[in-house]
């Protein structure tokens, strides 16, 4: 691995808010769609997806760190990274709902139906695979996995709010459901591309 | 040997990699076991699995979780019919008392011709929404506004918007889960009983000269079918005509008297 510079604060920033707003993972790198217009007729289904991710990425991103950096790079088989960043999210996925439905089941009840859905999700996987290419060492691919889920989170918050209104609005039939969903989507992420003209 | 080891790291790896998760997801499953009754997803098969929450529980889910645990009882869930109960009593091995099935009726026969309007209501289709622009736009302040919230909300599909501007009961699609009663601003649905032969079709509260100007089949509580009863089955209650149905025996002299026809005999669908 090539040697990088010491990060400074203020790069770590840069990092999030890259993540969070400039490059969102939903609506600019358009990862993760699945659940972007599948859970986001409700807000609290729409949290719960948004908590959910959070907590499943911030601790996969890491993980599959982990995995390629001590398991796929040493044994020189980095072209299974695919197969085997699914195989780690998915049992990880797995045991997290084994492990919190003991624990603390009202939790498993408000957000156990997401975690099956998490565990082939391109928004976690794409994150993880990012975290390699970008070649960030550990604590970078801890935040910058963080910053992804909030900027999911944020932009499917955004995103249910509106869709919550759409059954008040005199849609044309033709644009009704999922085609107006689409639309809206595209015009949320436009209104994100603003956020470019924060990276100099 | 090159080309052996590229065979036989990955699948090294791979396999390495699964054998450890399987190790371990093997023994969390075991640590952390959590015992599920097998009854309570017996039952929770039984139920109709809208999770229309007409039983007070947060899901069908957790309604059947409830009766297996005995704090509900067996008849429970307002939408399921008399096999049901009966099928879920097997399954806890107890007996059945069944009380009567009920569905929604429509109590406002102001369709749109009959019942004055007191603006052009052009806002969001939700009579909740209408009701917060100058309180709706009908004159009368008791029915139905015909925005067809209950139609949106029925989790059964068994309200329809009619031509005449007000929801339509289909009778063997209504559950009697109550969902319309709890949306509807105006409490126009009401739940009553399948065997219910008379009922006044109206909500209004008015006093009569009020409803004689703005509907013109609404109750206006003047107690003509009250005078009619030989029974003695009709009170008026607040500018509203109530109708026990304990003691009405159908014979109809008031549905003769009424000026306006709410109050109506039910023909069987």
């Amino acid at each position: 691995m090539a040697v990088q510079e010491a990060w400074t604060f203020s790069d770590y920033i840069m990092l999030v808010v890259s993540a969070v707003l400039i490059n969102n993972i939903l609506l600019i790198r358009f990862l993760g769609n699945c659940p972007f217009l599948g859970v986001s007729k409700r807000m609290d289904t729409a949290i719960g997806m948004a908590v959910a991710v959070v907590f499943v990425l911030s601790c996969s991103g890491p993980l599959t760190w982990l995995v390629q950096r001590f398991l796929l790079e040493p044994f020189k088989v980095a072209y299974i990274q695919t197969l085997a960043f699914i195989l780690v999210i998915a049992c990880f996925v797995q045991l997290v709902e084994t492990v919190i439905k003991k624990v603390s089941p009202p939790l498993y009840r408000s957000l156990g139906i997401f975690l099956p859905l998490i565990t082939t999700n391109c928004a976690i996987f794409g994150a993880c695979i990012l975290n390699i290419r970008e070649k960030y060492d550990f604590l970078q691919s801890l935040i910058f996995s963080f910053a992804s889920a909030l900027g999911f989170g944020l932009a499917l918050v955004i995103f249910a709010g509106i869709r919550e209104r759409f059954p008040f609005a005199r849609i044309p039939k033709n644009f009704q459901d999922t085609s107006i969903g689409l639309i809206t989507a595209g015009l949320i992420g436009m209104s994100f591309f603003a956020f470019a003209g924060l990276a100099k | 040997m090159e080309v052996l080891r590229a065979t036989i790291y990955p699948m090294l790896v791979m396999g390495g990699l699964a054998i450890f998760f399987a190790i371990g997801l093997g023994i969390a499953a075991k640590v952390f076991y959590v015992y599920v009754d097998p009854k309570v997803k017996e039952v929770e098969g039984l139920l109709p699995g809208a999770n229309c929450g007409g039983c007070g529980y947060a899901g069908c889910a957790d309604c059947a979780a409830a009766i297996v645990a005995g704090e509900a009882p067996v008849t429970a869930c307002v939408a399921s019919s008399e096999d049901v109960f009966v099928a879920i009593g097997e399954v806890l091995g107890k007996t059945v008392e069944v009380k009567e099935k009920e569905i929604a009726m429509i109590m406002c026969r102001g369709t749109a011709d009959k019942a004055k309007r007191k603006f052009q209501y052009m806002g969001i289709e939700d009579c909740r929404a209408a009701l917060l622009a100058g309180g709706g736009d009908k004159e009368c302040q008791y029915g139905c506004l015909g925005l067809g919230t209950c139609v949106k909300n029925c989790p059964f599909d068994a309200l329809s918007m009619g031509e005449d501007g007000l929801p339509k009961v289909d009778k063997d699609k209504c559950t009697g889960c109550g969902t319309c009663t709890r949306v509807c601003p105006r409490g126009i649905p009401k739940l009553v009983p399948v065997s219910l032969k008379i009922a006044v079709i109206c909500s209004s509260h008015d006093t009569p000269p009020v409803v004689k100007k703005i509907c013109e089949v609404g109750c206006q509580g003047c107690g003509l079918c009250k005078k009619a009863c030989p029974e003695k089955a009709i009170t008026i209650e607040n500018s509203l005509a109530v109708v026990d149905p304990s003691k009405c025996t159908l014979c109809g002299k008031c549905f003769e008297k009424c000026p306006t026809g709410a109050i109506q005999q039910i023909l069987p669908a």
